[in-house]
């Protein structure tokens, strides 16, 4: 006791852990607001989002699909899930990495400008990344390409070289596999 | 059968089919039509605060004493915002209130409009769930699903906003009944397996210990009564949490005291040596746990929560029994009965003698003083003076707080009516304005400190207007006690705005609001005022003159676990004082 400035009266941090990623699908009532329970739930507790993409597909039921990327460690995932699961327009909640896995897709536009060889290069690339041409000019291309994330930054890392310019992403869309509905 | 009314008048005919007796509230332009269709009726009784805090506060008051739902009605813009605190004090400690919000009319939201605020966007972290209503024909449900959303499961806050315009217009009201909603499900029933498992684990026990929290409190008074029959017949210890107090009797031999950061030695050391921990309803909240690394460390552990998040939140478990308190406890005596198990007789005998040890170090004594009061022995004398009464006692928030929970002792739930979680200073007052509406003829006190009593002050008027006769029992050392004692322990005694050069004179203070004012300072003079104060037909408001640099002990220090408690015997506010910058007191 007596002269330790530091001290508080709130314990001190666990210790580090691993971190993991994971991607998890909520299943709501699209209801005003709702999207930003979700969202604030994770910036008011301190989790993260890697990525996030919302939309009703369900219209009739008019239930909305929000897919997160999410990170932390396994007990702090433990908690996202739990307390998700809390807020009560929240149907259900599928840690998708954990329950047999998943596909996850991305799609992305990305403007190229430029001239000469490395037009002809971009255009060259995209095809082998099979990604198809939505807009162009003498000076641009915009590419659409869907695919995994990795692909997609992997076609960014390269136009980068090739005049990239603007990139807009939709962020993760997954589903998991089998034959179950979730 | 639906019928034809106006969004006010379907509040108001939700509010009474929810058997709803009193609401606390405050009008304002945004409200107006309900508090004409208010009072157009009888049915509902309205308490007019003097600040929409304390309208929260009141509720919960309200609800923690009763265990019905706490209603609150308020305006929009800043009649909605000053209701934060207390919904956010609601959420924490798991309280049921239902506050209705009047917002802007609907063409009008989004515009900056005269005393419009997001009332939805700021109260979605501070509520169990919040509503703004867009359509006069989702009113009723809405207000019946709010009512439900509120108590059951782990009970918190719901907010329903209504714009003006759907207070005026009309449309169909449904009752009640035949309201199923769509996603909220809360699980009461625990899993079978797990019930046999824990009974199995509890029987088994060498060093049990019980350690239960509000969940048994906001269960019902069936849980308490299960739960005293569930220790009787294990023979085991139990202690509590501040908000469980009173859950079990603090009479009973196999009491240990509350537990946590200002618990009691042997509370706090059984829970560090115990090898089986029966958790009911309790949170392992930050001023339990102490540090975390050190947590009891041999125990395994059960943790019985109606909120899955609740489970492997701070602690890890080995058994988590998800469900409501009364139904968890009336499963596992079932079971203990079925199978009357055969207890390890001679280590629980081993157990108990080491608990009597720890209890024989007598952490909450303290010295008395012939000359001054001590803020311990004021409470003592209080809890003698009124253990024999049909009393509930609310507190504010500091060392008077602490005091009064480790002095006053408690027989039955609902008597005690304190901010846990949040910590709100000025929730005492207006808690027990609550709880004296629900029983007016009970006698309430809020034992308060000189500063948190100042945070709602202004309610000593809604006291006098409805004659409820409440007593403020203030211990006033002049300080934030608890702000000065952490300065002490931790910043070297430099006392930064922790004294209150200028507190009022609370006795002309309760002669201006029409109470009666009372001030003791000294030991021999406190029975007699206090037996004045609860003679007194009205509110009382006790200036009690107590020791000024009196430190609230035991104490589990910061970073120290249960096991490295500081015990303050004998310790005068000299020697406290002399004791700064040496390392530790009696660190046990």
């Amino acid at each position: 006791m007596g002269e330790h400035p530091k001290q508080s009266h709130y314990p001190s941090p666990q210790k580090a852990q691993d971190i993991v990623s994971r991607t998890l699908s909520i299943i709501v009532d699209n209801e005003p607001g709702v999207l930003a329970r979700v969202i604030g739930l994770f910036s008011g507790r301190g989790y993260n989002i890697d990525s996030l993409t919302v939309t009703e597909t369900e219209h009739e039921k008019h239930l909305s699909r929000i897919t997160v990327i999410t990170s932390g460690t396994p007990a702090v995932i433990k908690q996202i899930k739990a307390q998700l699961e809390r807020l009560v327009p929240v149907h259900r909640v599928r840690d998708l990495t954990n329950e047999g896995g998943s596909i996850e897709r991305e799609l992305a536009l990305v403007k190229v400008a430029g001239k000469g060889e490395k037009r002809i290069e971009a255009l060259r690339l995209a095809e082998i990344f099979r990604a198809k041409v939505v807009d162009t000019s003498t000076e641009h291309f915009v590419f659409e390409i869907t695919g995994k994330p990795s692909k997609i930054e992997t076609f960014m890392q390269i136009m980068g070289e090739l005049g990239l310019v603007e990139v807009s992403r939709t962020g993760i869309a997954a589903i998991g596999r089998g034959s179950t509905m979730l | 059968m639906a019928r034809t009314m106006t969004g006010a008048e379907i509040v108001l005919t939700a509010l009474a089919d929810q058997g709803v007796e009193v609401i606390f509230g405050y009008p304002g332009g945004a409200v107006l039509p309900i508090y004409d269709e208010l009072f157009q009726q009888d049915k509902v009784r309205h308490i007019l605060v003097r600040q929409e805090g304390g309208a929260v506060h009141a509720a919960e008051g309200y609800a923690r004493s009763t265990g019905k739902v706490g209603v609150v009605l308020v305006t929009s813009g800043p009649g909605a915002t000053n209701a934060v605190t207390g919904l956010t004090d609601a959420l924490m400690d798991s309280i049921p209130v239902v506050c209705i919000t009047g917002q802007v009319p609907t063409h009008l939201i989004g515009n900056d409009a005269f005393q419009e605020c997001d009332t939805v966007g700021i109260t979605r972290p501070c509520t169990k769930h919040n509503y703004l209503v867009k359509n006069v024909n989702d009113l009723a449900r809405i207000m019946h699903e709010a009512f439900h959303i509120a108590r059951t499961g782990r009970p918190g806050p719901v907010v329903v906003d209504i714009p003006k315009d759907i207070q005026f217009a009309t449309g169909n009201y449904v009752g009640p009944s035949n309201i199923q909603h769509k996603t909220y499900r809360p699980k009461l029933k625990p899993e079978q397996p797990a019930i046999r498992e824990a009974v199995e684990l509890i029987a088994g026990a060498k060093r049990p210990v019980f350690y239960t929290g509000g969940g048994v409190i906001n269960s019902g008074p069936k849980a308490s009564q299960l739960l005293r029959e569930l220790v009787r017949l294990s023979g085991y210890p139990i202690t509590s949490t501040l908000m469980g107090l009173g859950a079990y009797p603090a009479s009973d031999k196999q009491w240990l005291g509350m537990l946590g950061m200002h618990g009691t030695y042997e509370a706090n050391m059984a829970m560090h040596d115990c090898d089986v921990m029966i958790n009911i309803g309790a949170r392992f909240d930050d001023r339990i746990t102490g540090r975390l690394d050190a947590f009891s460390p041999n125990s395994k552990k059960i943790h019985v929560d109606i909120d899955p998040s609740s489970i492997d939140k701070v602690v890890q478990v080995d058994l988590p029994i998800i469900g409501d308190c009364a139904y968890v406890l009336e499963d596992m005596l079932r079971v203990w009965k079925a199978k009357s198990p055969v207890l390890d007789k001679a280590a629980h005998k081993t157990w108990w003698k080491q608990i009597d040890g720890w209890r024989g170090r007598k952490s909450l004594a303290y010295k008395n003083s012939k000359d001054l009061i001590m803020p311990q022995y004021a409470l003592q004398r209080l809890y003698e003076l009124t253990k024999d009464r049909d009393t509930y006692i609310s507190t504010e928030v500091g060392q008077h707080q602490m005091w009064a929970a480790q002095f006053l002792n408690f027989e039955e739930p609902n008597r005690w009516l304190t901010s846990g979680g949040l910590g709100t200073m000025g929730y005492g007052l207006p808690a027990a304005i609550g709880a004296q509406v629900a029983h007016p003829n009970a006698l309430v006190i809020d034992v308060a400190g000189d500063a948190s009593i100042l945070m709602n002050i202004q309610e000593c008027s809604t006291a006098t207007q409805y004659r409820l006769p409440v007593k403020v029992f203030i211990l006033n050392n002049e300080y934030m006690g608890m702000v000065r004692q952490w300065q002490q322990l931790l910043h070297g005694n430099r006392l930064s705005e922790s004294y209150t050069e200028a507190l009022p004179d609370f006795v002309k203070l309760a002669d201006a609001y029409g109470w009666k004012g009372i001030r003791c300072d000294h030991p021999a003079d406190l029975d007699d005022a206090i037996k004045d104060m609860i003679n007194s037909p009205t509110a009382v408001m006790f200036d009690c003159r107590v020791a000024k640099l009196a430190n609230c002990f035991p104490m589990i220090p910061s970073g120290k676990a249960h096991n490295e408690m500081i015990l303050g015997e004998d310790v005068t506010d000299e020697e406290v004082q002399n004791a700064i910058g040496k390392e530790g007191k009696v660190l046990v």
